[in-house]
């Protein structure tokens, strides 16, 4: 039964990363950059739940969309000032290490900000745990509440992107954006949209974190980033439902490993299953293969 | 004399300003007037400059992102201890035994390098960017928890801890887990880093102005033309990383031979680390050789000599370096440099009418 509790703590870890993996993918497939400071982004989220639930008193749902508008508005902030007038640079790595200066940024300023020492958050979710098989298996409130959270995210982003104008706007700019914006589509608007609704799922997910991993750091982004990097990448980058796949099964491979192999080679496990499934697919498990032309 | 071709001239700029920063440092040295905390820099900016080079060599030349180049270095360092440890008695004089272990530590970490140029082969891009991140944070958690000792019966490893192996009381115990290693014979000095350093440039820029080396840039160029006319792409895509690899395991062996603790804890052999030699070669210029040297050993000192900001010292290398990136690569900066520029030059011009 213990295997059924680890595979269902995966499963949560694994929505986490799932959520933040989608932003990664949506960033990645309007841009075309690896947008390094998102788990950045996770963390400021988690602050910003943790602050106005501790210090302005708020509840946890008014919070959680506090933290959503602070996160948007820094998506869309950092969009503006640090991304895009690189967008035409001739180097694409520009805009990559652009992107990592305002990683180390934002981690400083959250330094600054609060220090170095790690914060206890206050789960945001106030439910009671769910026992099955006579107590033996227990799924936990913050891990209902995820799980739930990641499914519903995904099921609304793919019909916001097929249904929507403004999400047929992002796939064509994704596809070309000089001929977009030949078809009458502001492409800036569109790319700002994709980084705000990218930064507000980031908050959900330092928000969803923090409550089932309860210790916040400057610091506490970096990791699930990076992991969410590796899940968008293992499900194929660009794609949702890839992203969704790639997260789910990283958290699930993660907690397996930890808890029948070895907790510390655990994200060895990770990155080597990833360097396998590349190997195989090099395009990621759900990515599309495209033909190179001359 | 002859004349020089302008990429002799080029290299020999290059080895001519890493002599006279030797030259500089040592007679400064040699006045007293290098303080303690600068003397500690000596050694680390050689081996960063060396990470810069050898990188600039995968991102600039080939045109490939690597995010695991301190993977390469950590296993450099960890060969070298190690065959350093094992020697200790056996081989007395230091030079030498350093030389083998530079040698051994570049061996192993090229080892690996062409290990990582298989799926290099088959990857492009971001994913081949993600698979040599995921393989740079496999080996930095493997030496996390190897074990690793020898005893009359020979070598023993064990992955849970160093009571596991179970070595013969005469044994010794070489890497113990997250503790690393310890006691590695302090062999490093800035004599042997400025060494390495001319060592890799001569490799660099020999293998750039070669046959070879402008085929490596014709994949980077247009790989589907390069391969059209007979370019053995497998062959010089494995090559680059190999060498590459290389360099990076004899820094990492001069990295280890520096302290005499050597762990894989913190920022030294993790992506941040890649990340930070990334940035090195990116401000300094991609493909440019000089530009890596020059930027290595400024960047590597400036967040140290930023200390009497305190606080506030990372907060502004970031901004800096944000600054930097937008100024550097924005079209619309480009051209405002150029107007600059040319007004400058237009008012030169004036006065020169003048004059005359």
């Amino acid at each position: 039964m213990s295997f059924l509790n680890h595979l269902i703590n995966g499963f949560s870890l694994g929505s986490v990363y799932a959520i933040i993996a989608l932003g990664y993918t949506m960033v990645y497939g309007i841009a075309k950059m690896l947008n390094f400071a998102h788990g950045d982004v996770i963390m400021v989220g988690a602050f910003a739940v943790f602050i106005s639930m501790t210090s302005m008193g708020a509840s946890a749902l008014l919070s959680l969309i506090i933290a959503m508008a602070v996160c948007t508005a820094l998506g869309v902030l950092i969009e503006k000032v640090a991304y895009r007038p690189l967008r035409n640079a001739s180097s694409s790595l520009a805009v990559l290490i652009t992107a990592i200066g305002v990683s180390y940024l934002l981690q400083n300023l959250a330094l600054l900000i609060f220090g170095a020492d790690s914060k206890s958050f206050t789960s945001i979710v106030d439910l009671k745990a769910v026992k099955l098989f006579d107590g033996q298996v227990s799924i936990s409130g913050t891990a209902i509440v995820t799980i739930t959270a990641c499914i519903v995210i995904m099921i609304g982003l793919t019909l916001f992107v097929n249904k929507t104008k403004a999400g047929q706007a992002m796939k064509a700019v994704s596809e070309d954006k000089g001929a977009a914006q030949l078809m009458g589509i502001n492409v800036n608007a569109t790319i700002s949209l994709t980084f705000a609704i990218g930064s507000a799922l980031a908050a959900v997910a330092g928000a969803l974190m923090c409550s089932a991993y309860p210790n916040l750091t400057p610091y506490s982004g970096t990791m699930p980033g990076i992991k969410a990097f590796v899940a968008a990448v293992f499900g194929g980058i660009g794609s949702i439902p890839g992203a969704m796949i790639g997260g789910l099964l990283i958290g699930i491979i993660e907690n397996i490993g930890k808890a029948y192999i070895s907790s510390q080679m655990a994200d060895a496990i990770v990155f080597a299953i990833l360097v396998v499934v590349l190997l195989i697919k090099p395009t990621g498990i759900l990515g599309k293969n495209i033909q190179e032309k001359v | 004399m002859k004349k020089l071709s302008k990429s002799t001239k080029n290299s020999l700029i290059n080895y001519g300003m890493v002599i006279a920063l030797y030259a500089i440092v040592m007679i400064i040295q040699l006045c007293g007037g290098l303080s303690n905390s600068m003397k500690g820099f000596l050694v680390p900016v050689c081996i960063y400059v060396i990470m810069a080079v050898s990188l600039n060599l995968v991102v600039g030349i080939l045109g490939e992102l690597s995010l695991g180049h301190a993977g390469f270095m950590c296993i450099g360092a960890y060969t070298g201890a190690i065959f350093s440890k094992l020697t200790e008695d056996t081989i007395t004089v230091a030079p030498i035994r350093f030389t083998i272990a530079i040698i051994i530590g570049a061996a192993f970490a090229a080892l690996f390098g062409a290990l990582i140029g298989i799926p290099v082969l088959r990857l492009k891009g971001d994913y081949l960017a993600i698979v040599t991140l995921a393989f740079g944070e496999i080996i930095k958690n493997l030496v996390n928890v190897i074990n690793f000792g020898v005893d009359s019966n020979g070598l023993h490893f064990s992955l849970k801890s160093a009571m596991d192996m179970g070595l013969a009381e005469d044994g010794k115990i070489i890497i113990k887990g997250a503790q690393g290693i310890s006691g590695t014979p302090q062999d490093s000095n800035f004599t042997v880093g400025i060494v390495l350093v001319l060592i890799t440039l001569f490799i660099v820029q020999n293998l750039v102005n070669s046959r070879d080396g402008r085929a490596i840039m014709a994949i980077r160029d247009n790989r589907i033309a390069a391969e059209s006319v007979g370019i053995n792409i497998t062959k010089y895509k494995l090559m680059v990383f190999t060498i590459s690899a290389a360099l990076a395991g004899a820094a990492g062996v001069l990295y280890s031979h520096n302290f005499s603790t050597l762990t894989s804890a913190g920022d030294k052999f993790n992506y941040n680390a890649s990340i930070m030699i990334l940035v090195y070669v990116v401000l300094g210029g991609i493909g440019n050789i000089r530009g890596s040297v020059i930027a290595a050993v400024i960047l590597y000192i400036l967040p140290e000599k930023l200390r009497f900001l305190s606080d506030y010292r990372m907060l502004v290398y970031a901004i800096v370096l944000i600054v930097v990136m937008l100024f550097n690569w924005s079209p619309k900066a480009k051209e405002f440099k150029e107007t600059v520029s040319y007004k400058i030059k237009a008012m030169f011009a004036k006065k020169e009418e003048t004059q005359a």
